[in-house]
């Protein structure tokens, strides 16, 4: 099917849209709802694609790959291996403090980071893993079928997560990001409970992962750099509201759409001769929009006690950080 | 044996410039309560603003050092009265998130105005004496000589100066710091001007021994990290401590491992000081 130039970009834009949604709602379950840092989303991102690329993938001499399973196999996979990972960091790290499991999920990150970087009999090393399969492909109707797949999926993941947030293992997180000292009298498994929403949230990064790499067809190391794969998630998810699972929908919407535009911007206005400063500019603006959203609206467009405040007068006070109190 | 002498040398020099880091990133925690993610990043403007000084003037970097680690300061204490200032009532959460930002701020200027290709202060190779088997370069000699003058200073001024004892108060015990009259915004400035001074020393250091890039010190955020953990966060003697010795288990590592895996050792040994000993090898305070 041939589609306008306009179209094209449209689905691949919603396409983009759709996997940092995933991304964005699985960081709400991990950080919105039970005050838990992560600053390594990249690695799990990245194992997701790693592992569906290779399960999926045709055989290469180079690395490992041609199991050529089917695509829901592959995403499965990825989901485990995002989730191992993140029960492996919540069994050595999440009875640690917010501050000290940032620099533990940093450090996490880097290391996935290098290996998938080193270790090519595995990964390819920095030339790649190309020929990822692409589903609905032969068809022609690639682009749609896929944007279909990516949003019944966003919507599963947003049922899933609402439905978790509102069921009493939602209330218990809560209960213990509010004040753990209290949910651990009451007689709740603090730290059981965490690891269940850790890792929870981090085999929804995983699945992200691998929806991009069968929606690009081509990975390497160069794709997860911290930058975009972490840093720019978290922007979404603060700028949308953290612990409202449709702020974080709304999140990813309005910063991609930023961040897209300001690439056509940059290229449109800068010379071609500044063009390699580009990524600079745009690192530059993720910095300064998270600092001024942390300045004038650090409950997002979305708060969270819009959700449990409707119906009364409700309008939450932007400047409040309260939510933010763990 | 050759090889394990030849590595402590490097690892000394490496950790040295660990340590000057460490030593900031340690205050700035227990005095401002939030780890510091832009610190690796002021390393880097620190580097390239004396970068800016040797090529403009023609001077050696180490005359340069003073004037760019000024610059830096001056930069830190800017973001600190305009951003962090008005964080400073929320969690401190949202000041580590907010010092990301900073880190991206910076390295996104400090790419766009000295180019994102790795630079020299000289060119041309620095013939290394020799000593025997064990060869080092005069930089190293440089690199260790101001690590330790400086660490000799900053000694002298935490037990002498008047400023030096209200930090090492704040440090230890911030309530009561304030109920004995110590002003907590001249602290805290000090602080910043300390921390971020010995930072980008750090900086320049790092880029005489190797080169510099606009990444540089946020590829070794995570090891002075977790130099400042091994030391006791609010300790800078322990954090001189982490350092050397982060610095010289990653040159050993070399042996048996990859050196591409540099900072999964680094990471290693700050997780197990996490899991065995939250207060660091020194007693320094659970922040």
């Amino acid at each position: 099917m041939e589609m306008g130039g306009l179209t094209t970009y449209a689905v691949f834009f919603l396409t983009s849209v759709g996997i940092y949604a995933i991304v964005c709602l699985a960081l709400n379950v991990q950080w919105g709802l039970s005050g838990q840092f992560n600053f390594g989303i990249v690695a799990f991102y990245a194992l997701g694609a790693y592992t569906s690329a290779i399960l999926t993938g045709p055989p290469s001499s180079t690395y490992l790959g041609g199991f050529g399973l089917p695509l829901p196999i592959g995403l499965i996979g990825g989901m485990i291996v995002a989730g191992l990972l993140g029960l492996f960091i919540g069994l050595i790290c999440l009875n640690l403090r917010a501050d000290y499991l940032a620099i533990a999920t940093i450090g996490i990150a880097e290391i996935v980071r290098l290996f998938l970087k080193n270790e090519a009999w595995l990964t390819n090393g920095v030339r790649g893993v190309p020929g990822i399969p692409r589903p609905f492909f032969n068809s022609g109707y690639f682009e749609l079928g896929y944007l279909a797949l990516v949003l019944v999926l966003v919507v599963v993941v947003y049922l899933l997560i609402e439905r978790a947030r509102l069921s009493p293992w939602g209330r218990v997180l809560r209960a213990i990001r509010e004040n753990e000292d209290t949910a651990a009298a009451a007689g709740k498994n603090v730290v059981g409970f965490r690891i269940q929403a850790f890792v929870f949230g981090a085999a929804l990064m995983g699945l992200a992962g691998g929806l991009y790499a069968h929606f690009i067809g081509f990975i390497s190391s160069e794709a997860f750099m911290p930058e975009v794969g972490t840093f720019l998630v978290w922007v979404m998810l603060i700028a949308g509201g953290s612990g409202n699972n449709r702020g974080a929908i709304l999140g990813a919407f309005a910063i991609w759409v930023l961040w897209s535009g300001s690439e056509f911007i940059i290229s449109q206005v800068l010379p071609a001769s500044l063009t390699t400063q580009a990524g600079a500019l745009r690192l530059l603006l993720i910095g300064v929009l998270l600092q001024v959203i942390l300045l004038t609206r650090p409950a997002g467009l979305l708060s969270e006690e819009g959700l449990y405040r409707r119906g009364r007068t409700a309008q939450a006070d932007p400047k409040s950080h309260r939510r933010m109190v763990r | 044996m050759t090889d394990l002498i030849q590595l402590t040398i490097y690892g000394i020099v490496l950790g040295s410039i660990f340590a000057l880091g460490a030593v900031g990133l340690s205050l700035i925690y227990a005095i401002l309560r939030f780890p510091h993610f832009a610190h690796g990043d002021f390393m880097t403007l620190g580097a390239y603003l004396s970068l800016g000084i040797v090529t403009t003037f023609g001077v050696p970097p180490i005359i340069a050092l003073p004037f760019g680690a000024a610059g830096a300061v001056l930069f830190a204490i800017a973001i600190d009265q305009t951003i962090y200032r008005r964080l400073r009532k929320t969690q401190p959460v949202i000041l580590l998130i907010s010092s990301v930002g900073t880190a991206l701020i910076l390295r996104a200027l400090l790419q766009m105005v000295f180019g994102s290709e790795t630079q020299v202060y000289q060119s041309g190779i620095q013939m290394p004496y020799r000593f025997g088997d064990f060869r080092i370069k005069p930089a190293h000699f440089m690199i260790v000589g101001v690590a330790a003058a400086l660490v000799l200073a900053l000694h002298l001024f935490l037990q002498k100066t008047r400023v030096g004892k209200a930090m090492r108060a704040m440090s230890d015990n911030r309530d009561l710091a304030q109920v004995t009259g110590i002003s907590v915004d001249r602290i805290v400035v000090w602080t910043w001007g300390i921390g971020i001074a010995l930072a980008a020393t750090a900086g320049v250091l790092l880029g005489m021994d190797t080169r510099l890039h606009p990444t540089m010190g946020w590829n070794i955020l995570l090891p002075v990290f977790a130099a400042a953990i091994l030391g006791g966060i609010g300790s800078p003697y322990g954090a001189i401590a982490g350092g050397l010795v982060i610095g010289i288990v990653q040159e050993w590592s070399t042996t048996f491992i990859s050196p591409a895996y540099k900072p999964a050792v680094a990471f290693a040994i700050m997780v197990l000081m996490l899991l065995v000993r939250p207060t660091g090898l020194f007693a320094g305070r659970k922040v």
